[in-house]
């Protein structure tokens, strides 16, 4: 696979705060892929690194096989072959739906403008609209438009900065599916950039998780979340119990039992243990106590006391259900396999 | 380019040389002082009558403008009477007023006294008394009523409310309005030439017409524009400070309490017998006039041309400025670099400075420019002796005009869909043809209306700078009304007056409802 995005060790400051640091980055084509990270860990200026509305201080970026930003070359943003979508989907409103999915077109012939404005309608299902106004859609609608927008000038890339942030949480996940389709059956690359967890998991075939400036984790959505690359990492992309034990023999022995380790190690060491590897049975003697319930519909995440002072997460299938102030025993479940962590 | 937010790009390039050309020749003033250090000391006597002068109108006028504007404003905006809703409006039309105009109207009426001082200073405070009001209303109508209902709970009368505590606060706006009257009052000519009045304008004019002195020309215009440029400091602080004032009073606005009897008549006849004097009795006298000029073949046998200048010229100034303005507006917010923004402030600094100063100051590079284009390739006088030369002192004098409502527009307009557009495949000149151009439609029409309304009326700079065989409307009127022939005169008096009646129609349509925003109304 040819890549559709190469980053080489670009850096970006606004004075004195370094936006991005020193990220190398591939996007293959035909992948959706996210970068994740907290609100000001420069993910957006990552993203307009790529697009060409900022200008990067050091290393290169390359779309296509065109090397667009590298020391002593620059190519403006309407030269990219980059289409992107803004967080508020910057449609503009003095023009109809379908005059905003044609305003990339302007160098085509009219047949083609017009076959792939229809065609990139259809696709978003906005065939019965194209007359209107952006102010008379709705917002799930007014994305699709942007998006439609973008994708109809066939650009290598879609670059999406945080699409779903400005819609209700109840249209969110319908729409992320939605939108995922599109991507799909438009054959996009796509380049996404969130600090929604659940979102960059659901969605991307890979994620890269960012942290101040830099890139610390690149892989498919179980590798980050099941082998996390540091304990940051690992608090960040969902909850984590993070156990001091004693490693030994592929295994690590901590105070709520031994673990099997993925990658051997000796001495003492800290692994990340996801809430799900942890289990329950209600016993009179156990090691701990149930001081919240968190009921999530089909499980259920507890949060406990544990003997030895520390509080202990665990989730479960919430077929049986613990009281908070029950005791009970916490143990590992089988087959947990964990990792270590800084 | 990431380096850039101190250095210069190609929107900082253009807004300087923007600067430069626009705002240079008013900069080189000065350097008259150097270059001819004697010239004034020949005109000796013409310093103190002009500062004299000048001085007894900015009181007389300052006076004048604060008490009937901020009167009217408490009128209207803290008391209801029959007929309030469009009183409130008609108390803005004479904006359309000139006050050479309203001179001529005077003198043709032969009213007693007028020729004097204070004859200039009814003139300028009737016509000029809206900047005042305007701006006093609007604040009036931002400011909260529980200020003033504090006030009546700790035993003020309403009278004594307004007057301790609304006023006040709205001082910032009605310093503000006083500064922009008085520096009309110190741009105009026609008026106080008519009168007799020895101003700087005036001053200026007859040391460049009778004793053909440029340098002590320019060294009058320069002391002239110390005078006005004091002035538009003070606007600036004082709009500066209304700005804190009136977050300071958010909340409900205060409503208006309803007179009866004597007073709800008085309220009701008094701004209406104002207008009728300022507005109405003047273009009705016009009218008969100019019927009586047509009839009796008084008419100019230059009123043919001198409409068909005077329509042209705006015309092409209403073309040409504001797309200046809208490429200078466009520069400026393309620019990474705040060279930009500051070069953009300089090229605005010619509104509110004279048009006799403007004149003055653009002809001495445009003469030199002459000369060389003459000497290289025997040219002529191709920018002073046309109206190349006359357009260019309307650029210098009416961009900031422009610039103010093209600016407006386009910062209402976020930057997503800038880049929005170039990540399509604009490049930076179609993202202003495509994106801002249709999105500021308005912006750039009432630009346009702005500027042929000013250029219509405008003066001292077209009387300085015409070119033979080119005088306008303007100049129609200003001769007959000074050579006492006032039905020949009424004519284009009347047909000015009505051009310039259509932005303030426009402005009176579009701020229907009560509470709108008019603290950026031009003349």
């Amino acid at each position: 696979m040819s890549a559709a995005i190469r980053l080489e060790g670009i850096s970006k400051s606004f004075g004195a705060t370094r936006a991005v640091e020193e990220v190398t980055l591939a996007v293959e084509r035909g992948e959706l892929m996210a970068v994740l990270g907290p609100s000001g860990c420069g993910k957006t200026t990552l993203l307009r690194l790529i697009a060409g509305f900022e200008t990067p201080d050091n290393g290169s970026v390359e779309v296509g096989e065109e090397m667009v930003a590298a020391p002593g070359r620059l190519v403006p943003p309407e030269r990219r072959r980059v289409g992107m979508v803004f967080q508020d989907y910057a449609l503009f409103p003095h023009l109809s739906v379908e005059a905003n999915v044609a305003f990339g077109l302007s160098r085509r012939t009219r047949e083609e403008r017009d076959s792939l404005t229809r065609r990139t309608l259809e696709l978003v299902g906005l065939q019965h609209k194209t007359g209107r106004y952006p102010h008379e859609l709705s917002g799930g609608e007014r994305q699709r438009v942007a998006l439609a927008r973008a994708l109809a000038p066939e650009p290598e890339v879609v670059l999406l900065d945080e699409p779903f942030s400005s819609l209700d949480a109840t249209l969110r996940a319908d729409l992320r599916r939605e939108v995922e389709l599109i991507l799909r059956d438009a054959e996009a690359t796509a380049l996404l950039v969130t600090h929604d967890q659940e979102e960059a998991l659901s969605l991307a075939d890979r994620l890269a998780v960012m942290r101040e400036g830099r890139i610390v984790q690149v892989g498919a959505p179980e590798e980050v979340y099941g082998r996390p690359a540091s304990r940051w990492a690992a608090q960040f992309v969902g909850e984590v119990n993070v156990l001091a034990g004693v490693a030994r023999e592929g295994g690590v022995e901590t105070e709520l039992g031994r673990f099997d380790l993925r990658a051997p190690a000796t001495g003492t060491v800290h692994v990340a243990v996801r809430p799900e590897q942890l289990e329950l049975s209600a016993r009179h003697d156990g090691n701990a106590e149930v001081v919240s319930r968190e009921f999530r519909g089909h499980d259920v995440l507890y949060r406990l006391r544990h003997e030895g002072g520390r509080t202990v997460l665990v989730q479960l299938p919430s077929l049986e259900l613990y009281e908070v102030g029950a005791r009970v025993f916490v143990r590992p479940a089988a087959a947990a396999v964990t990792s270590l962590v800084d | 380019m990431g380096l850039t937010r101190r250095g210069i790009d190609g929107g900082a390039a253009f807004s300087l040389l923007a600067a430069l050309v626009v705002a240079g020749p008013l900069v080189g003033l000065p350097l008259s002082f150097i270059a001819a250090p004697g010239s004034l000391s020949r005109f000796s006597g013409l310093v103190p009558e002009a500062i004299a002068a000048t001085a007894v109108l900015l009181v007389g006028v300052g006076v004048g403008v604060l008490l009937l504007g901020t009167a009217l404003a408490a009128l209207v905006s803290f008391f209801d009477f029959p007929g309030r809703g469009w009183i409130e409006w008609a108390l803005v039309l004479p904006l359309a007023m000139p006050g050479y105009v309203f001179t001529l109207f005077a003198l043709g009426l032969d009213v007693p006294g007028i020729r004097s001082d204070l004859g200039a200073v009814c003139v300028f405070t009737l016509v000029l008394y809206p900047y005042v009001y305007l701006l006093a209303r609007a604040a009036f109508l931002a400011q909260s009523r529980a200020l003033l209902e504090a006030a009546r709970g700790l035993g003020l009368s309403r009278r004594a409310a307004v007057l301790r505590v609304a006023v006040p606060l709205a001082r910032p706006a009605i310093l503000g309005g006083v500064a922009l009257a008085l520096m009309e009052a110190l741009a105009d000519f026609g008026t106080v030439n008519l009168l007799g009045v020895r101003t700087f304008t005036d001053a200026i004019y007859r040391v460049w017409f009778t004793a053909l002195d440029r340098d002590a020309a320019m060294q009058l215009a320069t002391l002239l524009v110390s005078v006005t440029l004091t002035l538009l400091l003070l606007e600036r602080l004082a709009r500066g400070r209304s700005r804190y004032h009136q977050h300071a009073a958010r909340g409900d606005v205060v409503p208006p309490v309803r007179l009866s009897g004597f007073a709800a008549v008085a309220a009701a006849v008094v701004p209406l017998a104002l207008v009728g004097v300022v507005v109405a009795a003047p273009l009705a006298q016009l009218a008969v006039w100019s019927l009586e000029s047509i009839d009796e073949g008084l008419l100019a046998p230059e009123f043919a041309t001198a409409a068909r200048n005077s329509v042209l010229l705006a015309a092409v100034s209403a073309l040409l400025v504001p797309i200046v303005a809208l490429l200078l507006a466009y520069a400026v917010r393309t620019s990474r670099t705040h060279v930009a923004g500051v070069a953009a402030r300089a090229a605005t600094i010619g509104y509110g400075l004279p048009g006799s100063v403007v004149a003055v100051a653009v002809i001495v590079p445009l003469a030199w420019l002459d000369r060389r284009a003459d000497a290289a390739a025997g040219t002529g006088l191709i920018l002073t002796g046309t109206v190349i030369g006359l357009l260019f002192a309307y650029l210098v004098r009416f961009l900031a005009l422009a610039w103010s409502a093209v600016e407006a527009g386009l910062l209402r307009i976020p930057r997503d869909l800038d880049e929005a557009a170039r990540g399509l495949g604009a490049d930076r000149l179609e993202v202003l043809a495509r994106v801002h151009v249709p999105m500021i439609g308005t912006g750039l029409a009432t630009a346009a209306l702005l500027v042929f309304v000013e250029v219509m009326k405008e003066l001292p700079a077209t009387l300085l700078l015409r070119p033979t065989g080119g005088d306008t409307l303007a100049i129609a009127v200003w001769q007959a009304t000074s050579e006492s022939l006032f039905e020949t005169a009424a004519l284009p008096a009347l047909l000015i007056v009505m051009v310039g009646l259509l932005p303030v129609a426009a402005m009176i349509r579009l701020s229907g409802r009560r509470g709108a925003e008019l603290e950026a109304v031009p003349a």
